[in-house]
């Protein structure tokens, strides 16, 4: 038999020692520093969250090989890279605020959950300060929401999709890659010299967000100039073989094919497109034509001598002549022996623009990294001039528009530049609406 | 004991036990140690392992009573996922609530499901499942976008419209799932000596569900539905002819396990506030049956040892990189340390899916009955011993 006597007293005790127990936790978890993860005096962790298997895994492995490389950089070995061409000096190779820079690398497989679970490891088991990569905007923005809530600063890899700095966007949150708005602006003005304002175009789009975005983009900037949109058909991601998408576009009246795919899907849908004969083809008295807004060199690769003569966008490209993007290729094509790519590139700068960030403002407290960051006006990255507008953290510079060559001289040499497109013809008002439904919060310093 | 006999409710306890000291005993290694790679004593990964418990515990009721294989039980743990998410953003960031009704949500859909995959058996069954599975998944991936969020997942916002509660803190942040109060991500940790313990309060709430999960599951094995459903698995077309229309059991035994998925859904989504589409991927209803089979189809505590192995292997081997190896390795001779490295690299850090797919051949052929038939065989060798010094002569039962 069992007697239960609520005193008053026993009441006052037995809830004073449970919201004590409850309440222990929390203030317990918060830590001296005020901020998560609070380096030591020696050396400073940082992780690198890329897609190692899956679809994306060569951007991944490029970017990792970027990563390796700013490190190095970082804690004074090798030939320093851009750390000499950087506008800002004050990173000295002793690593960031004198802590040697260690770090850990972890596997997105270009899946959200994957990349949440390896991100948290990170900031959980290692006690990473900044996370940074992603091969895919779907990854970036998911770990950037958890970078948020955790309190660590997350500098996006490559992701091109608008949502990223627009709908989505973080405080904690920074993208130096350009996106699908700069894509189509960057883009328009020299298809229109190219091919004429009265053409008539057709669209082909993975079945994903960053289809989506990067449609929208392109299509409201072409309709601007005058084109026209003939019809736009979602295709899925997974699809390997486009013949049925491809085949109606002949006899729709279009005369331009505009390709949103990226990665594989691109690779598979330009090759039937020139398959079809589309190339050669004829359309409303005109050539017929295909665009690709997104261009990457690992794409062009692996298209062949498919994408020549075939415009798109890009971030940057090993071939850039400025002080800053041949001082980057020298490093990495001696430690790897083959230029980088634009992925390679954007995770180097990032890390570099972390380190320099955190190094001014003194600390590696995310607010203090954050408001070091915002509205940042930097060069010598390869970009030329740059501003990370603090409004949406996005960084604004030149976005090149390039061509497949026709006479490659090398593996390598696949795309020439075709123009240069000014910062200032890309920049757009942050509440944009490609852009609009998001806001950034305040900055997260965690613990 | 609570209805158990005392063979099972000595298995209760060590479950319990188990989970309640997971802190420690994933975390043998002291920090800073070379060893401590493979410490496993992280929030995430203990939140991860009793989830995806969860997850296999329902997934056997189905396949280990029944021998109904179903290939896309990852649907109801992403439909839970999304209901719990839902329930953040327009009712309030207690989990209870959200996790109560990815349990209902999951549950009529697996209704739905399994009411028409049921018509038919075997491999046709299979098909069937893992084709819902797949629209599912399509349909989370682009149509249903508005509802899913489709590629980039479903995620907190800070406009949500929460009814309880706000949809932004004092700092302009997104609010964090708590139990009253409770966050799920707050932690404490414990120093002692050079060792680092974490408690995590959002692994508990889960423990505490999982524990929960696998007592239904021996109260299940041991009842006469259990029975019923055991004797579908032996022989269905005899219970037909003896006038037993088996497809109410199986049925039942279909939604119970996807009410399962359901609440491991939920409860991931209260740990990390966001759905994807990945989640119902055939991929990841791959992995329960793998997580299954790998403990012991059949067994009790054979999955949830499947799934910790599994996560264990893609958190903790797939993060050794190169560098690693070659700290390591670093005592030995250069030439020696190189060709060594070579050897090992392409078994961990990214080709962590290469071992898991050799540990489980192996498992697969040396012992069917997965883990737990290892731990009896390994067992036994120590057992025999004794009543064999006792009675040298004793005879074994034909059975």
């Amino acid at each position: 038999m069992s007697k239960s006597n609520f005193s008053r007293r026993g009441v006052l005790k037995t809830g004073m020692v449970a919201s004590a127990g409850l309440a222990l936790p929390q203030y317990l978890s918060a830590q001296e520093s005020g901020y998560t993860n609070a380096p030591g005096d020696s050396e400073v962790i940082l992780g690198f969250n890329v897609p190692q298997t899956g679809p994306y895994a060569d951007e991944g492995a490029d970017e990792l090989r970027a990563y390796e490389l700013a490190v190095e950089h970082l804690n004074g070995g090798g030939d320093g890279g851009m750390l000499p061409t950087f506008s800002s000096q004050e990173l000295d190779g002793t690593g960031i605020l004198g802590r040697e820079v260690k770090y850990v690398t972890g596997d997105t497989q270009t899946k959200s959950d994957a990349a949440r679970a390896s991100a948290r490891s990170m900031i959980e088991k290692d006690g990473a300060i900044m996370i940074t990569g992603g091969s895919s905007s779907g990854v970036a923005v998911a770990v950037q929401a958890l970078c948020q809530e955790a309190g660590i600063i997350f500098m996006a890899g490559l992701t091109h999709s608008n949502d990223t700095t627009g709908k989505d966007r973080r405080a904690n949150g920074f993208r130096h890659f350009f996106n699908s708005y700069m894509s189509g602006a960057a883009l328009a003005p020299v298809l229109e010299a190219a091919y004429g304002n009265s053409r008539k175009a057709y669209h082909l789009t993975a079945d994903y967000n960053w289809g989506y975005t990067t449609e929208e983009a392109v299509r409201t900037s072409t309709e601007a100039m005058g084109w026209e949109t003939v019809n736009t058909v979602l295709t899925p991601l997974t699809q390997t073989d486009f013949s049925s998408y491809i085949a109606p576009v002949l006899n729709s009246g279009a005369d331009v094919l505009v390709l949103n795919h990226y990665g594989g899907n691109m690779v598979n849908s330009l090759t039937n497109a020139v398959q079809f004969g589309l190339r050669d083809a004829q359309a409303n008295g005109q050539n017929f034509e295909i665009v690709v807004p997104l261009y990457s060199r690992l794409m062009a690769k692996g298209a062949g001598a498919n994408v020549k003569g075939i415009f798109g966008s890009t971030n940057w490209h090993w071939s850039l002549q400025d002080a800053g993007s041949q001082a980057f290729v020298r490093s990495f094509g001696t430690k790897y022996g083959f230029p980088p790519s634009q992925a390679a590139h954007t995770c180097y700068v990032q890390t570099l623009l972390y380190a320099d960030a955190v190094t001014r403002a003194g600390s590696f407290n995310p607010c203090a990294v954050d408001e070091a960051l915002e509205d940042f006006e930097f060069d010598g990255l390869g970009n030329g001039p740059t501003l990370y507008r603090g409004e949406d953290h996005q960084c604004f510079k030149d976005v090149l528009v390039v061509k497949g060559k026709e006479n490659p001289d090398n593996e390598f040499d696949l795309l020439e530049i075709v123009e240069v497109t000014p910062a200032a013809q890309v920049t757009y008002p942050a509440d944009h609406p490609q852009f609009a439904g998001g806001a950034l919060g305040s900055c997260n310093p965690g613990a | 004991m609570l209805g158990l006999e005392k063979k099972d409710f000595r298995l209760l306890l060590i479950v319990i036990g188990l989970t309640m000291f997971a802190p420690f005993i994933l975390n043998p290694f002291p920090e800073g140690a070379e060893m401590a790679q493979f410490n496993a004593g992280y929030p995430d990964l203990m939140q991860r392992f009793v989830i995806f418990g969860i997850f296999a515990i329902g997934f056997n009721i189905l396949f280990g009573l029944t021998g109904y294989l179903s290939f896309g039980h990852a649907a109801f743990l992403g439909a839970g996922s999304y209901g719990a998410v839902w329930m953040f953003k327009l009712l309030s960031m207690n989990v209870l609530p959200a996790i109560a009704i990815s349990v209902i949500i999951a549950g009529l859909f697996s209704l739905l499901i399994g009411f028409i995959s049921l018509r038919r058996s075997g491999i046709y069954f299979s098909i069937l499942t893992l084709a819902f599975a797949q629209m599912s998944f399509a349909l989370a991936y682009s149509v249903l976008t508005p509802i899913t969020g489709g590629e980039t997942g479903l995620q907190l916002a800070l406009d949500d419209p929460r009814i309880f509660g706000a949809s932004q803190t004092a700092t302009g942040n997104i609010p964090v799932p708590s139990l009253f109060g409770l966050e799920m991500r707050s932690s404490f940790e414990w120093e002692v000596g050079a060792w680092l313990f974490t408690f995590n309060a959002g692994y508990y709430l889960a423990a505490a569900f999982m524990i929960f999960a696998f007592y239904m599951s021996i109260r299940i094995f041991r009842s006469p539905f259990g029975m019923m459903l055991r004797a579908i698995k032996s022989n269905q077309t005899r219970m037909s002819y003896t006038g037993l229309n088996a497809r109410p059991y199986t049925l039942a035994a279909f939604v119970i396990s996807g009410m399962y998925a359901g609440l491991a859904g939920g409860l991931m989504a209260s740990m990390d506030p966001l759905a994807g589409a990945e989640r119902m991927q055939w991929t990841a209803s791959g992995e329960v049956v793998l997580m299954t089979i790998l403990g012991g189809a059949g067994t009790l505590i054979g999955p949830v040892l499947g799934a910790g192995m599994i996560k264990y292997f893609e958190n903790i081997f797939s993060k050794i990189n190169e560098t690693i190896l070659h700290s390591w390795f670093a005592f030995l001779p250069d030439g020696l340390e190189n060709f060594v490295v070579a050897m090992i690299y392409p078994f961990i850090g990214k080709g962590w899916h290469l071992t898991l797919g050799i540990v489980f051949m192996l498992v697969v052929i040396f012992l069917p009955g997965g883990l737990v038939q290892g731990g009896q065989k390994i067992a036994a060798l120590f057992r025999r011993n004794k009543p064999e010094d006792a009675k040298p002569n004793a005879t074994e039962p034909a059975e």
